[in-house]
């Protein structure tokens, strides 16, 4: 393969693992929400880039699935939910900064560690989307796991799913279908998790769900 | 006779970074002040500066012990050895065989050691607060720069910065996130290392916020002036050091023709031109960290010192 065409590839898909630390490294709701569209953004590019090289060109609907909808229509949605919420801007964590960054680059070595052994032999390249791929999903997981705010941890599930679609376009012959009702389950989730929120929120005016363990009488 | 060439090219670099330090200070200074739509203070300033210190008595505390007199010159002695050995001009200097990154960042170590040592010797308060802010930063900040030097030696493989020269100026190179990251990293722990500002601010004497003014706090005369001298040493070294990695354009190749020293040199000065500018461009447009937000923003080096050298493993050459 083309040597300057797999460099593309690595850097757009580091660039992915590298926003998913930007997003571990957020203090500010807002600022979460808009690092989360630079995700999408590199998603986008990312997907883009494998369409231009394996001439698949269904992946092309992909990209603009992942700028439209990941890029645009989530992170408004999720700002003006912010603003409706009245939430503090701040991100709770349950795990403070620097333990987390370690423990997230830990998790992507785990990721490369496993991914390079059992994809012993394959193409190079699918063999680096899936090792990143791991990575970022497994970064989204640790997101979900030490931020206590509910708004975070939507943008910690969102994230999982850039990794899952980026692991679908590293592997060549993923149907269009696939792609398309992932997308659009992602939509819907965000609308189910949407009226979570307000739900929670009216219950226990707030979207600490350190408050649900409260109320279940699980106070650590 | 190519040894007398090698040595005389050698020596010449020595001079060089020891003659360039203190106008890159000025040169930051100035660019700062028109910024802020100052006049600034002329150029050549920081040579005044030194001169007048050295003629200054010297006072040094009651309680000072010999270790106090002796740091200063201690300190610059390293921080000049490391300085010298980075190429600046020419690649293939005569003592780069010993030119490791790793010789390098021990250097830079020991000098700090020394320093935080005299920043407790004379038991004053500002000193001990400077030391221990300093030993806290560099427990995140040699680690870190360590990562950085690890997936430099992973991607070039060599630690000897003539060879990683050579290796970035070669078409081998190609697009890499690992460099990307390596030079992001690197960029903070420079800032972080010469006390510049989102760290700590050389230019006030405020104790909230002071670092490394706290522990050079008790010197005088011409022992200031070897702290001073090596600070803007220390300055230099990191400006050469990025450059001569992620620029190496116009660096001379070993044994070049006096051309090619000239051409290296003036694009060694033009690269200096362009740094000092970035660099006060970009401390105009930030704003001073809080001592405790230091640790997550030299955190941040640390983290992609390990991730440039965990994604080196996932590239081309696995």
């Amino acid at each position: 393969m083309n040597r300057l065409a797999f460099d593309i590839a690595h850097l757009l898909a580091g660039g992915l693992v590298l926003t998913s630390f930007m997003l571990l490294y957020q203090d500010r709701l807002y600022a979460l929400l808009n690092v989360f569209a630079l995700q999408a953004l590199t998603l986008a590019l990312a997907v883009g880039w494998q369409a231009h090289i394996q001439h698949a060109p269904h992946l092309y609907i992909t990209a603009a699935i992942a700028v439209f909808f990941k890029a645009l229509v989530i992170p408004v949605a999720l700002h003006r939910m912010v603003a409706r919420l009245g939430v503090h801007r701040e991100v709770e964590t349950v795990v403070s900064l620097v333990p987390t960054m370690l423990a997230g680059i830990g998790l992507v070595a785990l990721s490369m560690v496993v991914m390079l052994r059992v994809t012993h032999g394959a193409d190079p390249l699918a063999r680096e989307d899936l090792a990143f791929a791991l990575s970022v999903i497994l970064l989204g997981l640790l997101m979900m796991v030490t931020r206590s705010n509910a708004v975070s941890q939507v943008v910690g599930f969102m994230s999982l799913e850039n990794g899952l679609i980026l692991a679908a376009a590293g592997a060549k012959g993923m149907p269009l279908v696939v792609e398309i009702s992932v997308a659009f389950s992602v939509l819907i989730a965000l609308i189910v998790i949407g009226i979570f929120l307000f739900r929670i929120r009216e219950r226990f005016d707030t979207v600490d769900l350190q408050a649900l363990d409260d109320f279940r009488g699980e106070r650590r | 006779m190519t040894l007398l060439v090698h040595l005389a090219v050698q020596i010449v670099q020595m001079l060089v970074v020891l003659l360039a330090a203190p106008l890159l200070t000025g040169l930051v200074r100035k660019v700062k002040a028109r910024l802020l739509r100052r006049r600034g203070p002329p150029l050549l300033q920081p040579y005044r500066d030194l001169v007048k210190l050295v003629k200054k008595e010297t006072i040094v505390a009651k309680s000072a012990s010999w270790l106090f007199r002796v740091i200063p010159y201690l300190v610059f002695a390293a921080t000049w050895v490391a300085a010298a050995l980075v190429p600046t001009f020419a690649t293939g200097l005569l003592f780069s065989w010993s030119a490791d990154l790793i010789a390098i960042t021990a250097l830079l170590g020991s000098a700090r050691f020394f320093l935080a040592l005299a920043g407790m010797d004379v038991g004053t308060s500002f000193g001990g607060i400077g030391s221990s802010r300093e030993m806290m930063f560099a427990t995140l900040a040699e680690p870190a720069m360590l990562m950085v030097v690890f997936s430099l030696a992973l991607i070039a493989g060599s630690t000897q910065l003539s060879t990683v020269a050579a290796f970035m100026l070669s078409p081998a190179v190609g697009v890499r996130v690992s460099l990307g990251l390596a030079m992001i990293g690197l960029v903070i722990v420079a800032l972080a290392e010469n006390a510049r500002i989102p760290v700590d601010n050389p230019a006030t004497h405020l104790e909230l916020t002071m670092v490394h003014e706290a522990m050079v706090l008790e010197y005088s005369g011409r022992h200031l002036a070897m702290i001073e001298l090596s600070a803007q040493l220390k300055l230099l070294l990191y400006v050469s050091l990025i450059a001569c990695i992620f620029v190496p354009f116009g660096l001379a190749p070993t044994g070049a023709a006096p051309g090619a020293l000239l051409l290296g040199a003036a694009a060694y000065l033009a690269k200096l031109a362009g740094a000092g500018a970035l660099l006060a461009l970009f401390e105009t447009s930030v704003a001073k960290m809080r001592v405790f937000r230091v640790p997550d923003f030299i955190g941040v080096a640390l983290m992609l010192g390990l991730l440039a050298t965990l994604l080196r493993f996932v590239s081309r050459e696995m």
